[in-house]
């Protein structure tokens, strides 16, 4: 049964999942899912019938993310797949994606918005180079959270060795990476060990289970809550009797604190204002913070509109059309092209953009730079410097998720075709 | 520091972002508006985002001829009190002219001919996005959907080929002729959008709570007896204390037996349950794809 005691007061964790082929990934989220009770009578029944069709022997949990005709047919997942469960103190979205096929993009696209990675690692097998592929871009996605669960515990006798050596191999390679929070949690998906409840044949291990890891680790910080970045997304004028002077800028927080009162700058303009009201269907606010989506009024008249950036006067963006940003590329039809012009989208601005110069291309398993391959393909990631246009209002990714990421779009085909996290 | 949203807020305000970027990014977006709970939800949302300011975009109803009364007489008032425009494509209509053949049989159901209406109606209109109530725990095909999802100049949707998503950069570029379909409550479970009602009191059609109505069984499922489902053989009509989950059209919307007559017990109700909200939604359980090829030629 679902749990009912759902308090209003629960809040929302966002994880992905990332693992190699046959790790146990699936049945790990399967028994995630399951063990919450989050799977519904019928969804089992149809999942158990097209196993039995199929001459499975067990129930495949796996038929639960896949969706796709052509993902059931074959047997892989191609896409992301988002999936719902919670518990009385928090709800989960998991950006479930695919360990082979497209990993890097499809990965890159789940941990952008996660607040945790979960790492699976095949104890028989240990670190292999697909796990610090993964940790590699959990780094470089700068996903707060790292949690490494190493799977499988029930084939190697539940062996406090085997834990202790992978550990610390795993934290050998990490000590490379920028990673703020890393935990490890020996457990075993298909018998439940360490899921949700603490495992008998562990007691070794002294560490949560993955279920309380996941409802009680420490989210609240992780926007930025210093620097106060306001995209203006929207104007909202009402053209009424009512409301005729009325001037609001809408948009969503991406970083800081606004206060009513607070003297802010806007740019490009440069223009100061102070802010005479936060307000919102429900009422006035007295102040915002991220990831709240409210509507700003200033005392002064000044022509704001989309793609402007209301900031604090004396904390400022960097304003500049030259960005270093790592890139990962999308396009499987295309490389990436030295001088090559694209549409660059950064907060609510759009502008075109050149690609100035391709500085090295990243070897995403073991972090070489190589300097003279500068051709990047689909899944590639590289450093570049892009020429905008027009000056963006931008922030180290490291310091903001939200004003320091980048996407840019082919001219031609009006696809996504890179992601971008500035430097 | 303790800047804290509760989920209900973060949905609410990631929604809320969503619907302004439509209005930013398309010319002339639409909402698909069924009367069900999901598309009262995604309105009301609209009229949060761009207050004081009135909604920048009309409703689409698509009518099929075979709805509740109850859901016409709600979507009447919803309109007026938000003092929003409504637009209402006729199933009837492409029916008569003969651009579509009614199913026939004790099944038979006009869900599938809507498809034809809506394209056909957001062609007429030069609608460039239209946004819809999807959600992705919904159903197997919709976990994979896009807030963004882009449709060619036929209407189809390409599941394997979808741009990706990241961060809070949504890509609405398109070409002449083909539009984008947005779902701004995506990340919203059934749980979570009775909740949010609840929580912020917004009216209801009566169908959502249990009330007394006459029903037959077909399948194992519930349907409303109605002028448009031919009864079969040794079919009886009883009466039942019912609700419905979802609200769709009468001849394929299995209601349930239920007990729960206000908000609070919908929620302990859907809190407890074992069956998803589409178990009793005949349209989805045609094949194991259903959701997905229809999807796939232009549905909701």
């Amino acid at each position: 049964m679902k749990s009912t005691n759902h308090s209003k007061s629960i809040n929302l964790l966002r994880f992905t999942t990332a693992g190699s082929v046959d790790d146990g990934k699936s049945t790990l989220i399967g028994r995630l899912l399951y063990d919450s009770k989050s799977i519904y009578q019928d969804q089992y029944d149809q999942i158990e019938a097209i196993s039995t069709k199929r001459g499975e022997e067990n129930i495949n949990l796996a038929l639960l993310t896949d969706g796709l005709k052509a993902e059931r047919e074959q047997g892989i997942t191609i896409d992301v797949a988002y999936r719902y469960f919670s518990t009385p103190k928090r709800k989960f979205i998991i950006a479930d994606t695919p360990g082979h096929i497209q990993y890097t993009r499809n990965m890159v696209t789940g941990a952008s918005t996660a607040n945790v990675a979960l790492l699976l690692i095949d104890a028989r097998n240990g670190v292999i180079e697909q796990t610090k592929r993964h940790a590699i871009i959990a780094s470089l996605l700068q996903i707060p959270h790292l949690v490494v669960c190493i799977n499988k515990m029930d084939l190697v006798d539940y062996a406090e060795d085997t834990f202790n050596k992978i550990h610390d191999e795993f934290e050998a390679f990490a000590t490379k990476l920028d990673v703020k929070d890393v935990s490890f949690i020996p457990v075993s998906a298909l018998k439940g060990d360490n899921i949700v409840d603490r495992s008998k044949n562990t007691s070794w291990y002294e560490g949560p289970t993955l279920m309380y890891y996941l409802e009680n680790v420490h989210i609240s910080s992780d926007h930025n809550f210093i620097d106060c970045r306001f995209p203006v997304q929207y104007v909202i004028r009402p053209y009424s009797d009512q409301y005729h002077d009325y001037r609001g800028y809408a948009g969503r927080l991406a970083g800081g604190v606004f206060k009513k009162g607070d003297e802010v700058m806007v740019l490009p303009s440069g223009f100061t204002s102070k802010i005479s009201k936060i307000d919102s269907f429900d009422g006035e606010l007295q102040e915002a913070f991220p990831p709240q989506s409210v509507t700003l009024l200033l005392e002064d008249n000044i022509d704001i509109s989309r793609g402007d950036m209301i900031v604090r006067v004396n904390n400022k963006p960097e304003v500049s059309q030259d960005l270093e940003v790592m890139i990962c590329w999308f396009d499987h039809t295309k490389p990436l092209k030295q001088r090559g012009k694209y549409i660059i989208r950064h907060t609510t601005q759009e502008a075109r953009c050149l690609i100035k110069e391709i500085r090295y291309k990243l070897d995403i398993n073991t972090l070489h730079r190589k300097q003279e391959d500068f051709e990047i393909k689909s899944n590639d990631i590289a450093r570049v410097v892009i020429r905008s246009t027009k000056p963006l209002f931008i922030d180290k990714y490291r310091e903001n998720r939200i004003t320091g990421s980048i996407i840019l779009i082919d001219e031609g085909t009006n696809n996504t075709v890179g992601a971008g996290m500035i430097i | 520091m303790n800047y804290n949203l509760s989920h209900l807020k973060e949905l609410e305000s990631e929604s809320i972002f969503i619907l302004r970027e439509v209005a930013s990014q398309f010319e002339n977006p639409v909402i698909l508006f069924s009367g069900g709970k999901d598309s009262i939800l995604m309105t009301y949302l609209a009229v949060k985002a761009f207050y004081p300011a009135k909604v920048p975009f009309p409703l689409l109803h698509v009518d099929t001829g075979h709805n509740f009364p109850e859901t016409l007489a709600f979507r009447d008032s919803l309109v007026e009190q938000y003092r929003l425009k409504l637009k209402v494509g006729y199933v009837q209509e492409a029916i008569d002219n003969g651009q579509v053949t009614e199913e026939k049989g004790v099944n038979a159901s006009r869900n599938g001919l809507q498809i034809f209406t809506l394209l056909d109606e957001l062609e007429k209109g030069k609608f460039d996005a239209a946004m819809g109530g999807g959600r992705r725990d919904e159903e197997k095909a919709r976990a994979k959907e896009r807030f963004f999802s882009h449709r060619d100049e036929f209407g189809q949707w390409d599941p394997k080929n979808q741009r990706p998503e990241l961060w809070n950069l949504f890509n609405g570029r398109k070409s002449m002729g083909e539009h984008f379909r947005v779902f701004p409550i995506s990340n919203w479970t059934e749980l979570d959008v009775w909740q949010y009602l609840a929580e912020e009191k917004v009216p209801l059609p009566n169908l959502y709570f249990a009330h007394k109505r006459k029903v037959i069984e077909r399948d194992g499922v519930l349907l409303a007896d109605c002028d448009y489902i031919p009864k079969k053989d040794g079919e009886e009509v009883k009466i039942e204390m019912v609700r419905c989950r979802t609200i769709g059209d009468m001849t394929c919307t299995g209601v349930w037996r239920s007990e729960a007559t206000t908000i609070e017990g919908i929620i302990e109700e859907v809190a407890t349950t074992r069956i998803t909200e589409r178990g009793g939604r005949s349209d989805d359980k045609r094949s194991e794809t259903a959701m997905e090829d229809r999807k796939k030629q232009g549905y909701f």
